[in-house]
This record gives structure tokens, sequence and C-alpha cells, in this order.
């Protein structure tokens, strides 16, 4: 019988436009003091540790080396880090329990957006060859897939300009979120994308303490147990996807068993207001479905970390009884390359 | 239920050489890949999942390389993961690769890392400018010889310890035709007499900067059934780490590695490393880092280390040979050497390392480490499937 | 008292030189000859730009055909505001370009009056570049350019004279760093020549530099401690090789140095001795130079070696 693994803790920043002040470990380690407080672990107590983050970001190689200051490695711990988002980090950590090497994980994942030129940046991330060496930035990728979305007929500028007022809006009650409440939908950035449409430049970090079966239960009062977890990849050319569709989410979904019974909640990782469509539209999202009440990536984009705030927060909703089956999503690469899909579940609430 | 065992069924490595002109970054994967595969005879429609890793991205200013590499591996429409764990991190790839199997998430998983360092230099890569703090020093050998020093120091070892390591990788890299570095004419005096570039470490005795990829193919028991070849079966595997730097940290005999050994050695049963495993491929960048390691992983006592290497214990036909490959001192694209290592253990026990085979090999140590010494990541593979 | 937040530019930049495949060497010398190249999978669709490998099924590609240079846009959006490095310094609009004859769409630039001459579905050109090498940028851009859709890619056996096997991707970023608090604490502290660490209220011990984490203990650092002047050389190295972004004449010697009162060694440069009478356990001081913002190097204080007891927990 597989073990059930639960997100049993998350913390996160107070995402913010710059945090020069801090180094990333000064960032981070309230961050993982709160979800090792939440369930009273030490980081003894942690049976595994993995983090996400990227060097290119803030133009530090190795920079995850001394974000492991914040963890106190001492005695040393079973630990790894992979070079994506947390939400990748929260996968491998689950592969990790599931082995039975471990009935705790600690998983982090961080991101200082405000030193680079994100938009520069992460023209990086493109085939060197053919794409790279024109620097066609994040916004003009996503403005492409919006572009193309609006030819189809799947939205239009006021439907987009409508995703971000609502999550803007859901955010004001979301005290870690940067934009909150109304924000003005703004001039084009790249056509037809306006400001609105974009996500805030963040920096920021999130951590989950993962625990297994009766472990779960005694850390966390209302464990939120991932019932499934699964992750895909596409083809890398935008030229050769189909843009206004995420087969890789879909597909993520189906073998996270999402598709079995409805969510109630779903917390995508659309950086784009373009992209929450293309989303819905994958994972079959009707309008009973919550979708975003953290206000998503429109709302705080700490890059690296935003996936995985996306399935803590899902998790958070589930622990305070506001949600009993939720759906968390991540996504890595140039308009949604590559997707994860989590669902997660709270055992039904028992009249006290 | 006890976790899944993992079988190595396919293994490949591309011809490592200091510049690779001829193919592009995913050409260089893909080649290795291919060969993973076709020692398996496999394809790509067989594999469940990938597993890639390398070191950081500046080396080949490719960010996220996975993104770009998902089409040559065939994994369009599969799971990817891309690992880093700094220089252990071809090992850490290949155990959460196994954790993929052991789970029993994916049956079948390719794994593979890669470093294509002439798209830079490594000296560049290491020595990225950090504003504010003194630039003292370019490169990795710096950083690591002091700690080499403090092992002499305490270890009373003879100076001429480290030529002996660097003479015998070298010469065991002649029989791996894989290896990068091939020095027909090689004479311990020419390994003596080669300049020191960080006092105590001589130009022979460091590690080339090379392009290269290696790949396995790891799969479950039913997977491991149909292989053509005999499998390399996990028995133990581990990974641990300490910060950097750190108050009464010892650089020499780092905790995390001796932990991480000592963690591999009781799932695998070993009871006396020295006397239970039969061969080790160890990351050895450095000559000294060999008596070094084999004191942190058991295999001799503390300050005695060198006394296996200076007997000649751990030549190619001693009675515990170490890099029969030729080791990282004779071969090192940065992000592939921890996954050399570990395949190189696993040719072994299959049978299959050709002129650098170790008689009888039948329980052998995978070892990387990276950063500031401060990740570990082992395997022990054995030619028979695990008991527990 | 607030303190200035330190900031320094950081720039990571290099010339990567990328050798090239097979089929991106057809394309890309093809393009310097003006000649679009695409590659045909098994199930016969025609890409461009060429792949080396199928994204369906992971086969290596290697039938080459020629495309014509004119094609219909599929998507395309407007970037009024060009950002370094891009195609054009004017106002233009992203596309993705099938050409006429493939069946995926090629990225680049359209080099149009506004965003309202753009529409999916228009007919553009390739623009070729005055100068070309073997590069995407061969293509200077795309153009509207009103014509028949020409559907009949042609074999082509990807040979040319003087084949380009690789590109140079001259590629640069700028970050601003900031060293975070506690380092800023220290840099401050050096610009008065003083050098203070920060204590872990946890283990009681004193880190040099601070990193404002504790790295056994996993928690914050802030009490401030001053250490030195004077330290114990506990092991170094003579560094012989001299690296092009360093400033220091070889031989020097690098080492490690457990300033009194400090419980981890830091690294620095031991200077006015001979390099080949340093050794461990030596005693030494930190010598400032005029505005510098670190000691320069550590010289020797003339006192008797450190016993080995005192300082062999530091190796």
């Amino acid at each position: 019988m597989t073990r059930e693994i639960a997100v049993v803790a998350f913390a996160q920043t107070e995402h913010r436009r710059t945090s020069d002040e801090l180094s990333e470990v000064e960032m981070l380690m309230p961050v993982l003091h709160e979800v090792l407080d939440q369930t009273g672990l030490k980081t003894s107590d942690i049976g595994f540790t993995c983090s996400g983050s990227s060097d290119y970001l803030a133009g530090r190689a190795f920079s995850f080396t001394l974000a492991l200051d914040g963890v106190g490695a001492w005695p040393p711990i079973s630990e790894s880090h992979v070079e994506m988002d947390g939400a990748w980090a929260l996968y491998e950590a689950w592969t990790k329990l599931l082995t039975g090497d471990a009935d705790t994980a600690l998983v982090y994942a961080y991101g200082k957006s405000s030193p680079g030129s994100v938009r520069d940046v992460l023209t990086r991330q493109l085939d060197p060859y053919y794409v790279a060496p024109l620097w066609p930035d994040s916004v003009a990728l996503a403005a492409l897939q919006a572009q193309a979305l609006i030819d189809a007929g799947d939205t239009d500028e006021p439907a987009l300009a409508a995703v971000a007022a609502r999550s803007r809006d859901a955010a004001s009650a979301n005290s870690h979120a940067q934009l909150r409440g109304s924000v003005p939908q703004g001039e084009y950035v790249v056509h037809p994308l306006r400001t609105g449409d974009c996500p805030p430049i963040s920096d920021g970090a999130a951590a989950v303490v993962l625990a297994a079966g009766d472990r779960a239960r005694e850390l966390c009062e209302r464990p939120a147990w991932i019932r499934g977890i699964d992750h895909r990849i596409e083809a890398h050319s935008l030229g050769v996807r189909e843009l206004t569709d995420s087969p890789s989410t879909r597909l993520a979904a189906e073998k996270a068993g999402a598709f079995e019974r409805p969510v109630d909640t779903a917390e995508l990782h659309a950086p784009f207001t373009s992209q929450e469509v293309v989303l819905r539209k994958a994972l079959r999202l009707g309008d009973e479905v919550r979708v975003n009440p953290s206000g998503g990536a429109l709302a705080a984009n700490p890059i690296m970390a935003a996936g995985l705030v996306r399935i803590g927060e899902a998790a958070a909703r589930i622990h305070r009884g506001e949600s009993d089956r939720a759906l968390a999503h991540a996504t890595s690469g140039p308009c949604l390359q590559q997707n994860l899909v989590a669902v997660l579940e709270g055992e039904p609430r028992h009249a006290q | 239920m006890p976790s899944e065992p993992v079988a190595v069924v396919g293994i490949g490595q591309t011809r490592h050489v200091a510049a690779r002109r001829d193919v592009s970054m995913a050409g260089l994967v893909r080649e290795a890949a291919q060969r993973a595969l076709a020692d398996a005879e496999l394809t790509w429609a067989d594999i469940d999942a990938v597993v890639i890793g390398k070191a950081p991205d500046f080396f080949e200013g490719v960010m996220m390389p996975e993104l770009y590499l998902a089409d040559a591996l065939g994994a369009v429409g599969k799971p990817m993961l891309r690992v880093h764990t700094a220089g252990s991190v071809g090992g850490s790839t290949a155990l959460v690769a196994t954790n993929l199997v052991r789970s029993r998430v994916h049956a079948t998983v390719l794994t593979l890392a890669y470093e294509k360092q002439s798209e830079s230099n490594a000296m560049w890569g290491l020595s990225l400018p950090i504003p504010f703090q003194q630039p003292l020093l370019a490169g990795a050998g710096g950083f690591f010889a002091p700690h080499v020093r403090a092992y002499m120091r305490r270890s009373g070892a003879p100076d001429t310890v480290g030529s002996l390591v660097a003479y015998k990788d070298r010469r065991n890299a002649l029989k791996n035709p894989y290896a990068h570095l091939h020095e027909h004419d090689i004479t311990l005096e020419k390994v003596q007499a080669s300049p020191m570039l960080w006092d105590p470490i001589r130009y022979s005795e460091t590690c080339p900067s090379s392009d290269g990829a290696v790949a396995m193919v790891l799969t479950d028991r039913a997977g491991a059934a149909r292989s053509p070849r005999p499998p390399a079966w996990l028995h133990g595997g581990a990974m641990r780490s300490e910060p950097t730097l750190f108050a009464g940290k010892d650089a020499v005999s780092p905790k995390a590695g001796s932990d991480c050994a000592a963690d591999v050695y009781r799932q695998a049963g070993i009871a006396d490393p020295r006397r239970d495993i039969d061969a080790v491929e160890m990351y050895v960048p450095f000559s000294w880092y060999e008596p070094m390691w084999l004191e942190n992983l058991g295999f001799a006592a503390e300050g005695e280390g060198w006394k296996l290497t200076e007997s000649g214990v751990t030549e190619l036909d001693g009675d515990l040979p170490v890099n029969m490959s030729g080791g990282v001192l004779s071969t090192n694209p940065i992000g592939a050497s921890g996954m050399i290592r570990f395949a190189e253990a696993a040719l072994q026990v299959r049978g299959l390392a050709g002129e650098h085979q170790v008689d009888g090999a039948r329980r052998v140590l995978g070892h990387a480490y990276g950063g500031g010494s401060q990740f570990f990541s082992m395997w022990l593979v054995g030619s028979e499937p695990p008991t527990s | 008292m607030t303190t200035e937040i330190l900031k320094a530019p950081l720039v990571v930049e290099f010339p990567f030189t990328r050798s090239l495949g097979p089929v991106q060497s057809a394309f890309l010398t093809g393009l310097r000859e003006k000649v679009v190249l695409g590659v045909r999978t098994t199930d016969g669709r025609t890409l461009v730009p060429p792949v080396e490998y199928d994204p369906v099924t992971a086969d290596e590609l290697r039938d080459l055909v020629e495309v014509a240079p004119t094609g219909t846009v599929t998507t395309w959006a407007w970037n009024h505001a060009p950002r370094r490095g891009q195609p054009l310094d004017t106002p233009f609009a992203w596309v993705l370009v099938r050409l006429d004859g493939a069946d995926t769409a090629l990225l680049h630039a359209l080099d149009a009056p506004g965003p309202d001459a753009v529409h999916t579905g228009m007919r553009v050109r390739v623009r070729w570049a005055a100068e070309r090498s073997g590069a995407i940028t061969d293509i200077a851009c795309f153009e509207p350019y009103d014509s028949e859709v020409e559907a009949q890619p042609t074999d082509h056996d990807g040979q040319f004279e003087d084949m380009v096997t690789g590109i140079v991707a001259q590629a640069r970023l700028d970050y601003t760093y900031s060293p975070g608090r506690a380092q800023t604490a220290y840099i401050n502290a050096l610009a008065d020549r003083r050098i203070v660490g920060e204590r872990c209220p946890s283990c009681r011990k004193v880190y040099v530099p601070p990193r404002g984490a504790c790295p056994t203990c996993g928690v914050g650092t802030a009490e401030q401690v001053e250490v030195g002047p004077g330290g114990t050389v506990t092991t170094y190295c003579i560094v012989n090789i001299k690296a092009r972004n360093l400033d220091i004449e070889v031989p020097y010697v690098y080492a490690h140095i457990a300033l009194d009162g400090a419980d981890l060694a830091l690294h620095g440069r031991i200077g006015g001795i001979p390099y080949d009478q340093v050794r461990m356990g030596l005693r030494v001081e930190p010598v400032w130079t005029e505005g510098g913002r670190y000691p320069d190097h550590y010289r020797p204080t003339g006192e008797p070696d450190a016993d080995y007891e005192t300082y062999k927990e530091s190796l």
C-alpha cells in the first residue's frame, strides 16, 4: 500500500519588489523558522531537505550553497537541490518520502528577481542557437501566446483585464501578496499585454513541510494529503507547440487524478493573465471553482518560489478548512512549456 | 512495503575531450543517451522519465537547459527533472533517478549528466566576480590546496603521495577509451617535475576541463529481467550536505562524507569497507584527495590513507583499486563527473569495463562530492540483486 | 540609525562559443547564403527552423529541404520599446512565421509601421542582413510582402562552401548586487579598518566574515564582535598561476587566517615575507592601504609561531 504524503505546514515571505537590505539567506531564514515552528520540528527532526532556486536570477553561481546556511545543516543532513521552481523540489521530496527513507521533508525555494532584469534573464532559457540571440523577453513570448488566444476567440483584452482585476482583488485578503486591491491595467508592455496582464517583479521565498502517514497527523490537525502529483514537459520551440492549449498540463492533471472528482479550489501558476485562460481550458475548470484565491502569480511572482507557493496556498486552505479538494499547478519555461499538477485533499471534517 | 530494487541496465558516455566542436549541446547529451539506450536495447519510447543534472548554468550560458534539451532526450510528454548540487550533481542526479524507481512512480528512467565547458571556460565559470569581495583566487585548485596542505601536516604523509595518485590515474586512463587525457608517455618523474600550480598541487595532479556526457538507464526488477546484459544492482545510496564554511569544520575529512558513506554501508550490509568492497570510483579532482577520501570513506584509519596509495593497494591490480577509469584527474566535465563515477562503478560489477575491468569486482562504490567539500552523494552497486 | 544599502553593479558577460550539429550548421550556413532550409520528419512534416531532433518521436532528423523566404504570420505581438540585443532598434512586431512549405513557425521580428499594420495571416518575407555570417541574425527581420503561397519545398543536401560550424553568442546580463545586512555591516567596519564578525546566539561562535546566519544552527547572527587584529595562519597554498582577472603578482601565498577571537578562518594573502618561508602557525596582522576596502594582505607580526595544538581544530 503506497504511503500517504501530506503538506503539513507552509510559510512564505511578504513578497516585495526589492529586498536590497537582505541577502538571500537573510530573506529565506525567517520563512524556514516559521514553517518549522508551525510543526514544532527542528532541522535535526527533518528526514530530507530539498530546495529550488536558479543561479541565473541573481547572477550568482552556486547561490544555493549559501542559502543552506539558513537551514542549519549540522550535523550533516540528507539534502538535495533542483535548479527549478520549488514545486519540483517538492516533487523530489515527495518521491523520497514514498521510498520510506524519511518520514518528513523540508522543501524551500527562493528567488530575487530584483537584482537583474528578469525579462532579459529569462531569454537565456531559450534555444541558444536560433532564439536566444534575438533576446525575445518573457513578456514578448507571453504576448505571442496571448495574441494566439485572441485570434482563436478564446479571450479578448477585457477578459484578460478581468482576470487581472479579480486576482489583485482576491489578493487584498493576502498579506503576503505584493499587488493587492485595485491596480490599474495600464499601458501596453508588449501588445496585447498591458502592465496589468503581467506579473509584478518580486523577491520572495517559501517553504513547506511534508510528512508521511501518521507522522502527518501528529504534525497537523488537518493535513493536506497529496492524492496525486505529476509533471510533464512539451517541445521547446514555440513554433512547434499549440500555444492556445497546454497538453502537458492536461496530461499531468490526468496522471495526478485531477479529473476523477471536481475540485473546489485551484491555485494556478499563471504569471500572465492569458496563461490563466489556457490553464483553465486544459484543466477544465468551470466557474464554480475558486481560482487563485491567493491572487496567484499576478499578485506576487517570486520566481523559483511561485510554483511552490501555489501548492502551499492550496494546502493552507485545506488546513484552515476552506477547501476540501484543491488543485495546485506550477509552470516552468517559455509559454507554459513544462507543467506540474498536484491534487490535494483534506479528510472529511467530522462534527466536533 | 520495501522499496523496489533498482537495476542499471544501460550505460553510455561520450569520448570526453577538451572541446567537442562537432556537436551542439543537444548532440552531446544525445550521444551518451543513445549509447545507454543501445546498451540496454531499449528505445526512447521505453523511458518513462528523464532526470538530468549539471553544474552551474553560467558554464554554458544556458539557463535551465532541460527546457531546450527536452526534444533531444525524448522527454516530450514525459516528466523531466534537473538536479543541481554543485560538483556532486552527477551523483545526486543518479540518486534522484533511483528514487523514482524505488518508489515505483516510474519503471524505467533515463538519467544523464553533462558539461560542455568549452562554450565558456572553467576558470571563468568558477570565478564570477562578486562585488565587495576581495578577489584572491581563480579556479578551484587554490580553494582546495590549503586543505591538502592541512592533510599532509596532519598525516605526516611523504610529499610524493600526490604524484603517485596522478601517475596511477593517468595510466589507468590509457585503458579507458572514453577518458579525456591519454598521456601515452607519462612517467612518474614527469609528474613529479611538473610545475606547482597551487603549492602543494602540481599541474599534473590537477583535473582537466572537459566536454562530456554520461547516461544510464535505470529500471525495476521486471525491467532487469529483460535486460540483454547483466545489470548492476543498487545496494545502497545516500546524499549528505553540511555547510560550506563553519566553525569546527573538518575540511580534510568532512563529516558529511563519512556520514554519507556510513549510511550507504548500512543499507548495503557492509561491515568492513576495506574488506567488503572490491573497488572504488571516487571523486578525486586533485591527487591528494585519494588518500583523504580513503580515510573519509572508512577504507583506512585517520592519517593512514596515504599508506594504501603508497603501497600500491589502490592500483588497478591492487587489493582495492581506486579510479580504474582514470578518475576525475583524467576526465572532468564538471557536471558529469559525479555520474561518471557512479556509471563506472556499475560498469565494473556488470563486467563491462573492458581493459580497465577489475576481475571479480562484485561490489563497487561510486562517490561524488561538490561545493566547498560539503555535498556528498554515493552509491554502492553489486552484481547480484540486494538481499534486503 | 539606518545603514545605507550597499549596492554595486555586477556584469556577467561572455562570448559563448557554440559548436553546431550538422542540421544547425546547414541551416545557419544556408542563411548566410540567403537560403532557408527546413528538415523533414519521418511522417512527412517540414520543420522550419530545422531542429536536430523530432519533437514528437525524438528521431534524429537529417533530410533537409529548401523552403521559400516568404511566409505567413501565425501570431504576433507589438513591441513598442525594443530592448538591448533585440533585432531592431525601432518598434517592431515579434512574429511567428510559417514559411511557405513549412509545417512549423520560426520566431523573429517584423518591421512594420505600427500594430495596425500587423495581423495574423498576413504575408511576409525575409529581409536579409547586409552582412551575414551564419547566424539567425542573418535574417535581419521580416517585412510585409504580399505574394502567393509557394508551398513546394525541394530537397537540399545541406552542403555549402565553407560550412559554418559554430556561432559566437555574446551575452551580457547586468545585475545590481547587494550584500545584505550582515555583510554590509562587515564591509562598513572594514572601511574603519576594523574586522567585525557576528556571534551566533545559540552556539556562541563568532563568524568572520558574517553571513547573517549561523550555518550550523540555522539562526540569525547579530551580536557584533570585533576580532583580530592579529591572527594565525592555519593553512595555505602558494599560487603560481596568475589569473586574468586578478591583480596579484605570482607567486603569492593564499592563506586561511584564524583571527584572534574568530571561530572560523578567513582567507587572505600573505605578504611581507618570502613565500617559501610562510608556514602553518605563523602569526600575522592585517596591512591596510589608503582607501582600500579590505586588508591588502597580512604580514608577520614577529611573534613566535602559534603552537599546532592551538589551531589544529581549524584545519
